[in-house]
């Protein structure tokens, strides 16, 4: 193995671990900031180490003698009196046990995900505590993602992680009454990682992306049970195949309708419709799965030119009952406008627009403008297309409803 | 962990309250008190409050609570549980959390 091949088979392996040994040793004191202390330094260890000694067999043995060290140094230093030292030798005891049997560390990761996506948390902060805790990732990367300096970033995952343990959230799966609004929590705060990453397109790979996906497979790899789970990591897999596909070699935006699906990647459509079997064998739709479904709708109606258009306006009009959601009206007027063409879809568009919502939302008017241009209403196109221009944060975006101008004006 | 429950009322809301209110708060508290949870109190209006304070040793007096809000302060009542959820499940049990907040906070752990 080159130490090349070493060195990203060590950072594999701590990512792996590393969740596993924060959740486990946070777990029991409920104190994540301590637990990553003493982590850190075993990391780093490691990463010095694995390179050149290779990877140990045992890496999570490995890291948690290293982490048990720092970790009891830490306790003592602030417990002087002999009632601590007790409960520090208890406590060493136990890891010591957990680090010869590395095969019985309990694997707390998904409590760990309960307490981060806890409602005690602040709503913004359940996702960018999720990265931090169970992948390591540094206040650093998630405040670029998230559009946030990275001092700010950095105070409010100490106070997320404070809370945990000030307020007494608990590190346990919910029981089966309360599972599923809490398991819509821990699905949106890693949906809201993978929303971040989708934009990561421009420049080399997507982190983000690539971790949200991670994490769904790991939430469905330990509660397979849950259909939900499922249609996430399909929905997130759908629109991972089709990344290659959104950028011509040019760099300029490609719509849906327009990509070349020879540069989907099959693979991932592969697991993404075996996930939604899965899911919708497994029991009641919910919101992620119709979401899925209505990809695996659009891959048909490309790649194999099925007539989907009339299940994906009904999966709207399923998924608008469920969630009442604005933006889903949207995504169905664009839908029901290749069925009943753009006029009658304009006339869903206009009752939109009453929500104030809609008045600075890009994807509304650029919708707007590519409705209206296709009726010929052009004055009304011109003025939506500009709206949606002025309103883009993407320059690939913003080339192409340029085109879409121009082409308004010369035709 | 201890938490003290701190119930909000809004005092409109709990006047319009139907009898079967008391009710509902007598099986609370004997479910309360069957968890060998027994501390707690309810409060008179906000009208009969008083509150006085003192600046640069002069007393002032003031008729009336602390602050004017339409949610106020009207009771109490103290659960020891494993964590914030099983907290949160005493509070959402109160009859009160119908008529207005309860708010769950740590009580302070002198080391």
């Amino acid at each position: 193995m080159s130490r090349d091949e070493a060195s990203q088979t060590a950072e594999r392996v701590a990512r792996e671990s590393y969740g596993r040994l924060v959740a486990y040793l946070a777990a029991r004191t409920r104190d994540v900031a301590g637990a990553e202390d003493a982590l850190a330094e075993a990391f780093a260890t490691a990463l010095r180490m694995w390179p050149a000694e290779g990877v140990p067999q045992n890496p999570d043995a490995w890291l948690l003698t290293v982490a048990r060290r720092r970790q009891t140094d830490a306790v003592r230093r602030r417990h002087t009196r002999t009632a601590g030292e007790a409960h520090l030798q208890l406590m060493a005891d136990e890891i010591e046990d957990a680090a010869q049997s590395p095969d019985d560390i309990p694997d707390r990761r998904l409590a760990l995900m309960f307490a981060c996506a806890h409602p005690a948390i602040e709503r913004g902060m359940r996702a960018p505590l999720i990265l931090q805790t169970i992948l390591g990732l540094t206040a650093q990367d998630i405040a670029s993602a998230f559009l946030i300096s990275p001092a700010t970033m950095g105070q409010r995952l100490v106070r997320a992680k404070g809370r945990i343990k000030d307020a007494g959230i608990p590190f346990n799966i919910p029981d089966r009454e309360a599972l599923p609004e809490r398991l819509d929590a821990v699905l949106e705060a890693i949906y809201a990682a993978y929303a971040k990453g989708w934009g990561e397109i421009d420049g080399a790979g997507a982190p983000l992306a690539d971790e949200a996906i991670w994490l769904g497979r790991l939430v469905v790899s330990l509660l397979p049970a849950e259909p939900e789970a499922k249609g996430m990591l399909a929905l997130m897999l759908y629109a991972e195949a089709r990344r290659a596909a959104r950028r011509d070699p040019n760099g300029a935006y490609v719509p849906l309708d327009q990509q070349n699906t020879a540069h989907w990647d099959d693979w991932q459509i592969d697991m993404a419709e075996t996930l939604l079997r899965e899911a919708n064998a497994g029991g009641p739709s919910g919101r992620y799965q119709i979401e899925a479904a209505i990809q695996s709708a659009h891959v048909a109606r490309r790649r194999d030119n099925a007539p989907t258009w009339p299940a994906i306006v009904a999966l709207y009009d399923h998924l608008y009952g469920l969630t009442q959601s604005p933006v889903v009206a949207l995504n169905r007027a664009a839908a029901y406008a290749e069925l009943e063409g753009p006029d009658a879809a304009l006339a869903l568009l206009d009752a939109l627009a009453a929500d104030k919502r809609m008045a600075d939302y890009q994807p509304y008017w650029a919708a707007r403008g590519h409705l209206a241009a296709k009726a010929g209403r052009k004055d009304d196109a011109h003025e939506a297309l500009m709206l949606a221009i002025g309103l883009s944060s993407d320059d690939a975006v913003r080339q192409y409803l340029h085109k879409r101008l121009e082409a308004l004006r010369d035709g | 962990m201890r938490y003290m429950c701190l119930i909000h009322h809004d005092e409109a809301a709990l006047a319009a309250a139907p009898p079967s209110l008391w009710g509902e708060y007598a099986a609370f508290n004997e479910a309360m008190a069957k968890a060998g949870m027994t501390s707690g109190e309810g409060l008179e209006p906000s009208s009969k409050a008083t509150s006085v304070r003192v600046n640069a040793g002069k007393k002032t007096v003031i008729d009336g609570p602390y602050a004017d809000t339409k949610e106020q302060f009207a009771g109490y009542f103290i659960v020891d549980v494993p964590d914030l959820d099983a907290a949160l499940d005493w509070a959402a049990r109160c009859p009160s959390a119908q008529y207005g907040t309860i708010e769950v906070r740590p009580i302070k752990a002198w080391k």
